[in-house]
């Protein structure tokens, strides 16, 4: 089942949730709405569930317009961040709700709750409580719950965050496995840039109310449109210089910018991945940038480096591979080259390029 | 959260003492002798006093009397009538508050308050001035022929008023602390309204439903002074239990009035052993259930 929206605006009082908002999300694609807290996601996606009425616009399920229709005949599975399990139920009857309301005979009920356990892996767990389940645990039977009832799609509001990193990163793995097997339409919220980007077929970053780019995770991230995007999608250096002629210049450094081969010179900002720098013990290239280490810190499969340009007055930060990390042995204090493999240029009032 | 809602779910701490002896048996002594002289001898006294020419004077005091019989079957129908009307009121006002904003929402909540501030004396006045003969409504339910005031209706109005908070005020806090996520995923998953109350919203307040319907009860049943100025005091029609008390002792029937007065304290007390039963219960159901997250 695709969602086609509309030209969507929403405001609560004087704030504007959602500004013009348009996306398609096409049949079977796992779909994450990613933004900052007040960019209008959970807005977005309660207004998809019918949780939540536009002020204008209209939403579509595959062909059919849904916008007036209410939520409960929407037919859509909604997952709340804290779950909002029926504390007053065990497990079995959470998952069971929606069939029940149905009034589906009970041998079916019975045997799809089993299924649903199965497929959650709470087998055995029928009989708890939600309050005496972890909070992995009680994501599942939201999950499972939701699914119960065969939704036409899957909408799921920031669907790990309140749990800790380790089960985070399981569920995550889980829920990626369970839509291949499923191929249900489903749309998350996230405010993490990480978890949209391992999970989900495709990626629509908003700000304020706004789309500001729909991708595939690698589109989204390889190519970033607008340095909002770039910003969010983790950590990033940021140059400011100016563009002129074909070239951008910082302080005393310069490198080839031909979208912009104008005479007049304009204000614009170098954005660099601390993966995307590389340090060098000697001046490689003539635009390396000379610099002293900080600091370095050891995360994960990558060593970061923190280091200083005198000249720039700025502080970068590097990621370096461990295996490069050895061959270069740094020392705090040493001095290094700095140099930029990629670097995205904006310029501001002109975000297009 | 305020903590009404808490109440029954707290279970207090061992706490060490750090008072000196004296103190603390001085507070004891304090305690002990204000429960036994405000509350005990007086309830000893009032079966005492009834029961004193013995169990068959009592029954007959009770039920050769044809008005006490009318009192005590009228303060029956009346108290759990108004109780009914108020659980539901109540449970929407409770609703309404919890779950939608709308302008007057603070002012709707604090005249829900008015009924404990204002004296029951004022509240029964102002609906003898509203459906009195006198009165702006009075003359007019009088052509349709309806009695108001010095008739049930009246009974029914005065005491709904002085037990109106009750069940809404047990019920607010509560569902402002539960929130409506439950709620709206009941409806998300297709319940319709009538189903997530009674599969959602009710399991989740029934306690508290319950406390402030035995609550709302107990005062109902002993609702003296805002009954007294609408029923008009007519014996063997308006008439309640707490009325007939009174009136009886005015007669000097002291072995009447205090038979009355002992089934009344006894309405009470079973009012307390089932607020206790009900206390035991929750303690007992809770720790399951109970969200910790």
């Amino acid at each position: 089942m695709s969602i086609s929206i509309r030209h969507v605006f929403k405001r609560f009082g004087a704030f504007v949730a959602l500004d013009d908002v348009s996306l398609e999300v096409p049949t079977g694609k796992l779909v994450a709405l990613l933004g900052p807290s007040g960019s209008g996601k959970t807005t977005l996606l309660r207004i998809i569930s019918g949780l939540e009425t536009a002020d204008r616009g209209t939403i579509l399920f595959q062909d059919e317009d849904v916008t007036d229709r209410r939520v409960r005949d929407r037919h859509v599975g909604f997952v709340f961040q804290h779950y909002a399990l029926f504390r007053h139920m065990s497990v079995f009857e959470n998952i069971a709700f929606g069939l029940r309301v149905r009034h589906t005979p009970k041998a079916e009920v019975t045997a799809r709750v089993e299924e649903l356990l199965t497929l959650v892996r709470l087998d055995g767990l029928g009989k708890r409580y939600p309050a005496e389940l972890s909070g992995g645990q009680r994501q599942r039977v939201a999950l499972a719950r939701a699914l119960a009832v065969r939704p036409q799609m899957l909408l799921l509001d920031e669907p790990f965050g309140a749990l800790d990193a380790k089960v985070r990163q399981e569920l995550r793995t889980w829920l990626r496995r369970l839509h291949e097997e499923m191929h249900v339409t489903t749309v998350f919220v996230t405010h993490d840039q990480e978890e949209a980007f391992e999970v989900a077929d495709q990626v629509v970053v908003l700000r304020s109310g706004r789309i500001e780019q729909v991708g595939t995770p690698e589109n989204v991230f390889d190519h970033p449109a607008t340095p909002f995007v770039m910003d969010f999608l983790g950590n990033v250096n940021v140059f400011h210089g100016r563009v002129q002629n074909g070239q951008m210049h910082l302080g005393p450094f310069q490198m080839d910018f031909p979208d912009y081969p104008h005479d007049e010179s304009k204000a614009a900002t170098a954005y660099v991945r601390p993966h995307e720098l590389a340090i060098d013990r000697t001046q490689v290239t003539p635009t390396a940038l000379p610099a002293r280490v900080l600091q370095l810190n050891p995360s994960g499969s990558v060593v970061k480096a923190r280091v200083a340009s005198d000249e720039l007055g700025i502080e970068l930060t590097v990621d370096l591979v461990r295996e490069q990390a050895a061959t270069l042995q740094l020392q705090i204090g040493d001095r290094v080259f700095v140099s930029a493999r990629n670097v995205r240029v904006f310029m501001p009032s002109d975000f297009t390029i | 959260m305020q903590p009404n809602s808490q109440r029954h779910l707290r279970t207090a701490g061992r706490m060490v003492a750090t008072e000196p002896w004296w103190l603390r048996a001085l507070l004891i002594a304090l305690a002990v002798s204000a429960v036994v002289w405000l509350i005990v001898i007086p309830l000893v006294y009032v079966f005492w006093q009834a029961l004193g020419q013995g169990i068959f004077v009592f029954w007959k005091n009770i039920w050769h009397d044809p008005d006490t019989r009318h009192a005590i079957w009228l303060t029956l129908t009346v108290a759990p009538l108004s109780v009914l009307l108020n659980t539901i009121f109540g449970i929407a006002a409770a609703w309404v508050i919890t779950r939608f904003q709308f302008p007057g929402k603070s002012l709707l909540v604090t005249l829900l308050d008015l009924p404990f501030a204002i004296s029951p004396v004022v509240a029964g006045l102002m609906f003898v001035l509203l459906f009195g003969m006198q009165g702006y409504f009075g003359p007019a339910l009088r052509e349709w022929g309806i009695r108001v005031i010095f008739a049930w209706p009246a009974l029914l109005l005065a005491t709904m008023f002085v037990t109106l908070p009750f069940v809404a005020r047990e019920l607010i806090p509560l569902m402002h602390a539960l929130g409506s996520d439950e709620e709206l995923a009941a409806v998300s998953l297709g319940a319709n309204p009538w189903q997530m109350f009674w599969r959602v919203t009710l399991p989740n307040i029934r306690w508290a439903l319950l406390f402030g319907i035995i609550q709302c009860n107990a005062r109902a049943l002993g609702e003296f002074g805002a009954v007294y100025v609408v029923s008009g005091h007519i014996a063997g029609e308006t008439d309640t239990m707490p009325l007939r008390v009174e009136k009886l002792f005015q007669e000097y029937n002291n072995p009447g009035s205090f038979a009355v007065a002992s089934l009344l304290a006894l309405l009470a007390l079973a009012t307390l052993l089932s607020k206790l039963a009900l206390e035991r219960l929750m303690a007992a159901d809770e720790p399951r259930k109970e969200e910790t997250a």
